[in-house]
């Protein structure tokens, strides 16, 4: 142990919530390091006088720790023992060290400690002004992109793995009465209360255990160590049924109707992989009925010279690594503060046995307790004073110290030197205001704790503690106490029995607003000031940005970067704020403040996408037939979330060669297509007639029963959005189909009409498309194929064209309709789904005398573009009519109710002349295939920009006419019969096609009426 | 994420099983042959987008499929009320200024 102490030369040799018993090994940018259990990455780092961290957004200086939570801006890691379990972007204050840890920065080339980038950073400020890459990198517009790798890369932010993350991440959905986002004193107060009550209380907090700042606090609650307390709370909380406990949880998004987002680390704060059948992340997903926020508060640093050098610190943070982790990340500590409150980490320090060099501090007359204690201690208070500059170069050495007047913008003495190689600095504190802005609060200024608390939200949403700028131990334990009782009588259930704990009285004086410290040189010309870390933004680029006319400071924000990205403003904007008003000569709430959104700390995409990834990313539907098509060698095309045969190789054939086999036994024999995928809904009601007509562009009322009738639907702006054929059942009973992926938006749409324009019609949808196998079998030998499943009359004269009967296949009942999607003899047989692979099956049986050929979508698409059929959504695209299609016959203006779409078609600009309309284009070289979407012109010697006239819709080779066949849109195509049109291609060919009907093959539909 | 009150399943169901379908209270109207191109265009096209209080038509898509009206305040996202097809919303816009 001692051999493990004496390798980490800033551990301390007692006190923390660090087990030295328990040494565990880590690997930061390929070094090993020594660390203990309770550590985080950062307090490991620190222990080990790790100095230097990353290297800076834009200037690529040297960065150090400077926080120990969230707020940390600096400290930003690349996690991950191998390349499939990469994080980027995570703070080594909230990764829990776990043996075997391997972390490197994200930034610097060839490695932190020499950066060859970082000559921008010492060239000066003037090489890189805020707007620099708007400004530089804008032009020539074309170089954009090669310019943005090269700034990425020198961003240094970190990397995605480029293998697949093997861990599980999973998602919850919770209710409880109360959600307490954070358990400090204030939430656990919060928790107890709310518990002993009998609600159901969910408490999260971001860090490895309960307790915040009571963890790293020296003070006492009923005269015992704080943390005994806090283990005395959260034993009596682990006892109640109804409460959720969630320690390693960010609370990171609040979003409308009380719903909030949490990112719970289950195992990867412990191991770089879960281990087996456990969950790496969790997110749960909290509808809450009230909502206490206890997140607390982050300290502000002030801004000064180099205030950005390794060494300089939060003085809270300097506290927490003393009294939590056992670290005193340095020697010689000089202590720059507004406030009382700091003074403690100056005590730490000296409690820790290290040198306090002095203590700086803005204010004349610093009275109040941890003063007295400074004092009794013999520390060096220097009071009236600032920092003013930081000296080093990868660390600090020195500081530089002046006399300051009395509201602190000016110096008004000789500069003094002193050694020192760190620098703790407090500006007071700034509430955790992020989750209370999510919904859109406004936060409100306060100028008693200089800094903004939560606004006035429409969520139920309590706040207590320092987040509401009470700071004292005793004022944010009753604040907890009192949300909870708020909570409670908001939820009808009585107070129960607490007390509260005594905590120690503390007198402070009252802190000074303050936040840059002064130059002996101007802001312009000084070293630089940060104010955002992570971003490089300096008290000089938010004055030039105010300068250069930005007055607003959400403009200011986005002009400077101040705040953005994963940092979201936590250190940096109140002083970025102050900075910006006292430039504009005006108050920080009448500057303003930026909002802020979710999520709080970044998330991992694993924890977003939970289990909804790979397999189960979308579902999959399967046609009762799917197997037999796997087994058969079909390729699969995807329609919707349908998995649908496309077309069946057989041997080598190409795709083409297959196409035209299927092609030709359909037309020359029999064909099978697995139709199942069809939209199908069961409308029933004695207003079902009614209906119909209201929808479908053509005539329903004479409809007999066992007839079948194909309709276009538009919408009301007369455009076709879908089409099917319908059948009528029985007389009040009809059986509608939609193409395979409108059938969800068909059925919504009937049921929108019918709930809200006409309530009054007796008519009932219901959706039957996954309730029936549909078969359908097409081409000369169809119906003696049939005749050999069934004993049904299925003959000419039994079994018109547009007809369909109920009968028995193969055994099986079944509703048969004799429609035609190929121009062929064509029956499409229906039977309970659970019955498909049996018809199909026995299909095949009794088709091989045929040479049955099964054909897919692919084949489907050709057979019909030969007979110029339509697809909706293929040759229709929401800006097409049925007389743009050339389907006046499908639409019926005499009907007595004005359907849907009919006014809308008949709108000035649908009548006019020179529409776009739907033709056949017959290429002049037949072995020419037109490529669907290219765009035609008539005059192909047209200068650039050639009039185009309309696209190439369809376009196929048609084996069994031995030339291609296409459709597309040619203005005033239905007059230009016979017209040539030229379709420029991009590899520089111009095809030729003559304008022609659409129908390519069988003009009088002879083949289908057999 | 909204939470949402069925007026059809009387229940409040989380967003995920709603879907919006655009403002609520524009009939079709009762002669469309009747109406100038200009009328058919308000009907089809033309939408309030108030910030406040607003009149919304959602169905409950993955519950009862049944249509219903919303009162949503579009700046705070708070919704006041539910009623179903055919009724009058209760919270209105104050119009007067």
């Amino acid at each position: 142990m001692t051999q493990e102490l004496s390798k980490q030369s800033n551990r301390l040799q007692d006190g923390g919530r660090i087990d030295r018993s328990k040494p565990l090994t880590f690997t930061y940018n390929g070094k090993q390091y020594k660390g203990f259990e309770g550590d985080t990455l950062a307090s490991a780092l620190l222990a080990n006088g790790v100095d230097i961290v990353g290297r800076s957004f834009k200037y690529s200086r040297p960065r150090g720790i400077v926080a120990a939570g969230a707020e940390e801006p600096n400290a930003i890691m690349q996690i991950g023992s191998t390349e499939a379990t990469q994080i980027p972007n995570v703070r080594a204050t909230q990764q829990s060290l776990y043996n075997g840890l391997v972390a490197s920065t994200t930034n610097g080339w060839p490695n932190v400690d020499n950066d060859l980038m970082s000559w921008v950073g010492k060239v000066g400020g003037k090489m890189m002004p805020p707007g620099f890459y708007y400004k530089t990198f804008m032009y020539p517009k074309s170089m954009w992109e090669t310019y943005e790798s090269y700034i990425r890369k020198a961003a240094g932010l970190g990397r995605a793995p480029k293998e697949n993350d093997p861990d599980i991440y999973d998602k919850m959905n919770q209710h409880c009465d109360v959600l307490i986002v954070g358990a400090g004193p204030a939430g656990l107060m919060a928790a107890l209360t709310a518990a002993r009550a009998g609600a159901r209380v969910i408490i999260a907090d971001e860090q490895n255990e309960f307790g915040g700042s009571l963890l790293s606090t020296t003070e006492a609650l009923n005269g015992k160590p704080a943390a005994e307390w806090v283990a005395e709370v959260v034993e009596e909380l682990s006892g109640f049924d109804d409460v959720l406990m969630l320690p390693n949880s960010q609370v990171n998004g609040y979003h409308d109707h009380n719903f909030l987002t949490i990112q719970q680390h289950c195992t990867d704060q412990f191991a770089d992989r879960a281990p087996n059948g456990q969950i790496a992340q969790r997110l749960h997903r909290v509808r809450a009925k009230w909502v206490i926020l206890a997140t607390g508060a982050h300290e502000r640093p002030l801004v000064y010279g180099n205030n950005d050098l390794p060494g300089c610190m939060v003085a809270n943070a300097v506290s927490t690594y003393i009294n939590r982790y056992g670290v005193a990340p340095g020697k010689d500590l000089v202590l720059m503060t507004s406030n009382d409150n700091a003074y403690r980490t100056a005590l730490d320090w000296h409690d820790a046995g290290r040198n306090v060099v002095a203590i700086v501090d803005s204010r004349k007359n610093p009275q109040g307790t941890f003063v007295e204690a400074a004092r009794e201690r013999g520390i060096s208070i220097l009071v009236s004073s600032g920092v003013i500059e930081a000296h080093g170069s990868k660390r600090v050495t020195d500081v530089s110290i002046a006399p300051l007047n009395e509201v602190g913008d000016a110096i008004v003495g000789s500069v003094v030197k002193m050694a020192a190689d760190t620098v703790a600095t407090s500006g007071g504190w700034s509430p955790v205001i992020h989750l209370s802005c999510h919904t859109g609060a406004r936060p409100v200024w306060n100028d008693d704790i200089v800094g903004f608390t939560p606004g006035v939200t429409v969520q139920k949403q309590l706040t207590a503690g320092a987040i509401n700028g009470a700071f004292s131990t005793v004022q944010v334990l009753d604040e907890g106490l009192s949300a909870a009782c708020d909570a409670l009588a908001h939820l009808g259930l009585s107070k129960p029995d607490v007390v509260l704990p005594e905590a120690d009285v503390i007198e402070e004086g009252k802190a000074m607003a303050l936040f840059h410290i002064p130059h002996t040189k101007p802001t312009s010309k000084a070293p630089k000031q940060f104010v955002d870390y992570q971003n490089d933004v300096t008290a000089a680029g938010i004055e030039l940005a105010c300068r250069e006319g930005f007055e607003s400071i959400e403009h200011v924000k986005r002009y400077t970067a101040m705040g953005f990205g994963t940092d979201q403003g936590k250190l940096g904007n109140i002083n970025g704020m102050a900075i910006a008003a006292k430039m504009l000569k005006q108050t920080i709430p009448e500057t303003g403040t930026t909002i802020f959104r979710p999520n709080y700390t970044p998330v991992t995409f694993g924890a977003i996408a939970g289990r909804d990834c790979g397999e189960l990313f979308d579902p999959k539907r399967y046609t009762a037939m799917h197997a037999w098509h796997v087994e058969r060698g079909a390729k699969f095309e995807d329609v919707g979330q349908w998995k649908r045969a496309w077309y069946y190789p057989q041997g080598n054939e190409t795709m083409q060669e297959a196409l035209d086999r299927e092609c030709l036994a359909t037309r020359n024999s029999v064909g099978i297509l697995d139709a199942s995928t069809l939209g199908k809904i069961d409308i029933q009601g004695k207003d079902a007639r009614e209906f119909l007509g209201r929808v479908y562009s053509n005539a329903w009322a004479k409809l007999a029963v066992g007839k079948c009738r194909y309709g276009l639907m538009c919408g009301e702006d007369g455009m076709v959005f879908d089409d099917g054929v319908t059948s009528c059942l029985a007389e009040n009973h009809f059986l509608m189909t939609t193409t395979s992926g409108g059938a969800a938006r068909v059925l919504s749409w009937l049921e929108i009409y019918h709930q809200t324009e006409w309530p009054e019609l007796e008519v009932y949808f219901n959706s039957v498309t996954d309730h029936w196998s549909t078969m359908t079998i097409s081409g000369p030998n169809s119906r003696k194929l049939l005749e050999k499943l069934t004993d049904y009359d299925v003959s000419k004269d039994n079994m018109a064209f547009m007809d369909w009967k109920p009968m028995t296949v193969a055994g099986v009942p079944a509703r048969v309709f004799r429609i035609s999607f190929t121009g062929e003899l064509s029956f499409e047989i229906n039977v309970q789904a659970n019955y498909g692979l049996h018809v199909w099956k026995e299909l095949f049986e009794k088709g091989a005398e045929f040479d049955l050929t099964p054909y897919g979508t692919e084949t489907m698409h050709i057979l019909r573009a030969e007979k110029g059929f339509i697809i909706a959504g293929q040759d229709t695209d929401g800006s097409v009519h049925p007389f743009d299609l050339g389907m006046s016959w499908a639409v019926s203006m005499q009907k007595p109710f004005s359907f849907i779409g009919k006014r809308g078609m008949q709108r000035e600009d649908c009548v006019r002349e020179n529409r776009k309309q739907l033709v056949g284009l017959k290429t002049l070289d037949p072995k020419a295939v037109l490529p669907e979407g290219a765009q035609g012109v008539l005059d192909p010697k047209a200068p650039i920009p050639m009039p185009m006239v309309g696209h190439v819709t369809s376009s196929y080779w048609s084996a069994n006419l031995n030339r291609s066949v296409a459709m597309g849109f040619v203005k005033g195509g239905l007059d230009k019969m016979g017209e040539k049109v030229y379709y420029p291609l991009a590899d520089g060919r111009v095809i030729e096609a003559e304008i022609c009907s659409p129908v390519f093959l069988d003009p009088k539909g002879e083949r289908q009426n057999v | 994420m909204f939470h949402i009150y069925c007026p059809h399943c009387c229940e409040y169901r989380e967003e995920e099983e709603f879907h919006a379908s655009g403002q609520a209270h524009i009939p079709r109207p009762l002669d469309p042959d009747a109406c100038t191109d200009k009328e058919w265009g308000e009907f089809m096209y033309f939408r309030a987008n108030p910030r406040g209080i607003h009149h919304e038509l959602w169905v409950h898509g993955a519950g009862c499929r049944k249509y219903f009206n919303i009162t949503r305040n579009t700046h705070t996202y708070e919704i006041l009320e539910v009623y179903k097809v055919g009724e009058k919303p209760s919270v209105v816009a104050n119009e007067a200024k």
